[in-house]
């Protein structure tokens, strides 16, 4: 299958007043057409900075785009022009914000937040036309289509997300960045707009980008997954390679344990121990060596390389063997 | 049985609204004991974050009343309402907006500690600061940073750390650790644990995560539409739940388990919810797939086993016979 999306060796960072923040290091992911990938990683791994990189929205003056490069349909996406960029970001690729209010406007009726976008894809219609669509899109993400004069404050944190896919939905892109889109919705909820994100996806053969840190929401609606630790992907494979659970890097093992289970009764959970190594300094061996309960001398004197431990099942640890059974 | 902490009688908070008005919190009535988790589960939009707010006095209630230790506070005024203001906290839902952008980490910890005059002097605060963030897994690397420059699981340190500063008796938490990836959630959520044995807090513990709903509470309840429809030890919920809409929420849980991927599901139909102006029966028939006449009518909270609370005819039904 084709490759809508390639990221390559992408390095980004931030220079706030103090120091510079290396927020992706190396970061490398393929998107095919019609997938949908998981994304997942602890909170500062880079997923949202990976996703500002590819639409070209990083905050100017503090980041900076260091090295790598970012083929979105074969064009180069770095090297986009003003006018190819609105065309891409516009007509192509729409993201669904991790803080919904990032996208809303508070002053705007919601109703009138989604007809915009509406209007921006679909000028054909009329404006009574643009109305039922509204209303038919907010039906089916939940919310009563007498509600849509209201503004952002007045609805829920879930709701306001819902308005968020909405507005992203209606505008029926190739690929959707999808940032943690559901994490403030109920499970039966969220069921519903997955289910209805899927249809869309399919109807369009369009693919997507589904940042979680709910590995539930990855094994039952994901094609692929990644792993993202410290501004790199570490293991990457088909859901069944990675949550078979047999070969894994030792940190999406680390984030298999620490999962409250249904079943289980235990009365604390195993939390991965420390935290992620500091950003603004990275150590030159594995990232996540000061973490793992399996590092050897090697680990902290060379960062190790991706191996392919199955095929299209990748995992960076040097502890894997090619095409072998890990440990 | 521990001391009941917090107890809301018939509590309603209405929103006005052009055709109406929004029933967010209808008659809500719980109980909450010290030392004790209540969690609060329920479809996204159902009133979850109102009665948290409703409670604590962010929202002034429509009616009903809120007890904490039997006195009923919502007619508390000036030093009065302050000494029980300062004993109720809450970490909001959205750690985006709810932390001001122009104060740094350590400015934002101290600030509350500060306007409530809880140190008796300059070292005393910062040494409150400092313990609180270390507490929180805030390291004073943090100290100068601003809320924009943080990814969302430190964000959601800040406003824990924020709470917990007073040394409050009992905490909202909306949603504590949605926006945080597991390792760090499993860190709050022990941290949470650990912090109710050690000081005997009390949370209401709002969240859509059924697995860490059931790990860190005492008592369940489940909303619809601004009413209680189930409310239960929790794992009487799990085991023995009753109420339909109950029964579509915990098979909709998503899990690892791939032999599970493709299991029954109930999955929900039929007319989205709209708490503007409802009709006085279940507000849940619309979608459930055992509907019936009755249910047309006003659904009580039924105690079907002990402290197992259920509000449908049908479940009372079958559990009297
Ligand atoms: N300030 C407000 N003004 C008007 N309506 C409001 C306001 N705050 C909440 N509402 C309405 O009250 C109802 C309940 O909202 P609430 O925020 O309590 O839901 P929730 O259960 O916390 O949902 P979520 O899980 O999505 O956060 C919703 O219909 C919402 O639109
Ligand atoms: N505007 C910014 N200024 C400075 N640092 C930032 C900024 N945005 C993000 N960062 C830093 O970059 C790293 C990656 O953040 P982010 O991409 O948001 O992670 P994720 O989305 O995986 O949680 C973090 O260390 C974060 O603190
Ligand atoms: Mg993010
Ligand atoms: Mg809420």
């Amino acid at each position: 299958m084709e490759n809508l999306l390639e990221i390559k060796d992408l390095y980004v960072n931030y220079e706030t007043d103090e120091s510079v923040v290396h927020a992706l290091n190396g970061f490398t992911l393929n998107v095919k057409k019609g997938e949908t990938l998981g994304l997942v990683g602890e909170t500062g791994a880079g997923k949202t900075t990976m996703c500002l990189s590819v639409l070209r929205l990083l905050p100017e003056g503090v980041s900076k785009v260091e090295g790598g490069s970012i083929q979105y349909d074969g064009k180069d996406v770095l090297s986009m022009n003003k006018s190819e960029l609105r065309q891409m970001r516009g007509a192509q690729i729409s993201m669904i914000f991790q803080d919904p209010m990032t996208s809303l406007n508070p002053v705007m009726r919601v109703g009138d937040q989604i007809k915009e976008v509406l209007s921006l894809h679909n000028p054909e219609l009329s404006d009574k036309q643009k109305d039922e669509r509204v209303d038919d899109i907010l039906k089916l993400v939940g919310i009563s289509p007498d509600r849509k004069d209201q503004f952002p404050h007045q609805f829920s944190g879930g709701m306001k997300q819902r308005v968020v896919i909405a507005m992203a939905l209606v505008a029926e892109p190739q690929l959707l960045l999808a940032d943690e889109p559901t994490t403030a919705l109920d499970v039966t909820i969220q069921a519903q707009i997955l289910a209805l994100m899927k249809q869309l996806k399919e109807k369009f053969d369009s693919s997507m980008i589904l940042i979680t840190h709910d590995l539930g929401i990855v094994a039952e609606f994901c094609d692929s997954v990644a792993i993202v630790y410290a501004g790199e992907v570490i293991e990457t494979g088909s859901i069944e390679q990675v949550f078979e659970r047999t070969k894994n890097h030792p940190y999406t093992e680390g984030l298999f344990n620490c999962i409250p289970d249904l079943t289980s009764h235990a009365a604390r959970l195993t939390p991965i121990p420390g935290y992620m190594a500091d950003p603004t300094n990275l150590p030159t061996g594995c990232k996540f060596a000061d973490r793992c309960g399996r590092c050897i001398d090697k680990c902290r004197q060379a960062a190790p390389e991706m191996v392919e431990v199955d095929p299209g099942h990748f995992v960076k640890c040097n502890q894997m063997e090619k095409g072998g059974s890990g440990l | 049985m521990s001391e009941v902490l917090i107890e809301t009688r018939n509590l309603k908070k209405y929103f006005p609204h052009k055709l109406g008005q929004v029933h967010a919190v209808d008659d809500v009535s719980l109980r909450i004991c010290a030392g004790q988790t209540l969690g609060v589960v329920g479809e996204s939009g159902c009133g979850k974050s109102t009665l948290g707010r409703a409670i604590i006095r962010l929202h002034q209630p429509t009616s009903g009343e809120v007890l904490y230790k039997g006195e009923n506070i919502l007619n508390l005024k000036g030093r009065d309402w302050r000494r029980v203001q300062t004993q109720m906290q809450m970490i909001f839902q959205d750690p985006y907006s709810s932390l001001n952008p122009r104060m740094s980490v350590k400015q934002l910890i101290t600030e509350p500690l500060r306007v409530n005059h809880v140190a008796a002097n300059k070292a005393e605060l910062e040494e409150r600061v400092r313990s609180t963030m270390e507490l929180c897994g805030l390291p004073d690397r943090y100290d100068n940073v601003y809320p924009h420059e943080m990814d969302g699981g430190r964000r959601q340190r800040v406003g824990l750390a924020r709470a917990l500063a007073l040394n409050p008796e009992f905490i909202v938490c909306d949603e504590p650790v949605s926006a945080l990836d597991v390792s760090i959630q499993a860190q709050i959520l022990n941290l949470l644990m650990d912090l109710q044995e050690s000081r005997n807090l009390s949370y209401m513990f709002i969240t859509h995560d059924l697995c860490v709903v059931r790990h860190i509470s005492h008592q369940i309840m489940v909303m619809y539409m601004g009413q209680v429809v189930e409310y239960a030890p929790t794992d009487e919920i799990f085991e023995n739940h009753a109420h339909p809409y109950t029964a579509a929420l915990l098979s909709a849980i998503p899990t690892t388990d791939l032999s599970r991927r493709n299991r029954e599901r109930v999955v929900l139909k039929g007319e989205v919810s709209n708490p503007i102006n409802p009709k006085p029966g279940c507000r849940f028939a619309p979608r459930c797939p055992y509907a019936s006449e009755k249910c047309n009518e006003p659904q009580n909270l039924t105690e079907i086993a002990p402290n197992h609370f259920v509000a449908c005819h049908e479940c009372a039904k079958q559990a009297g016979g």
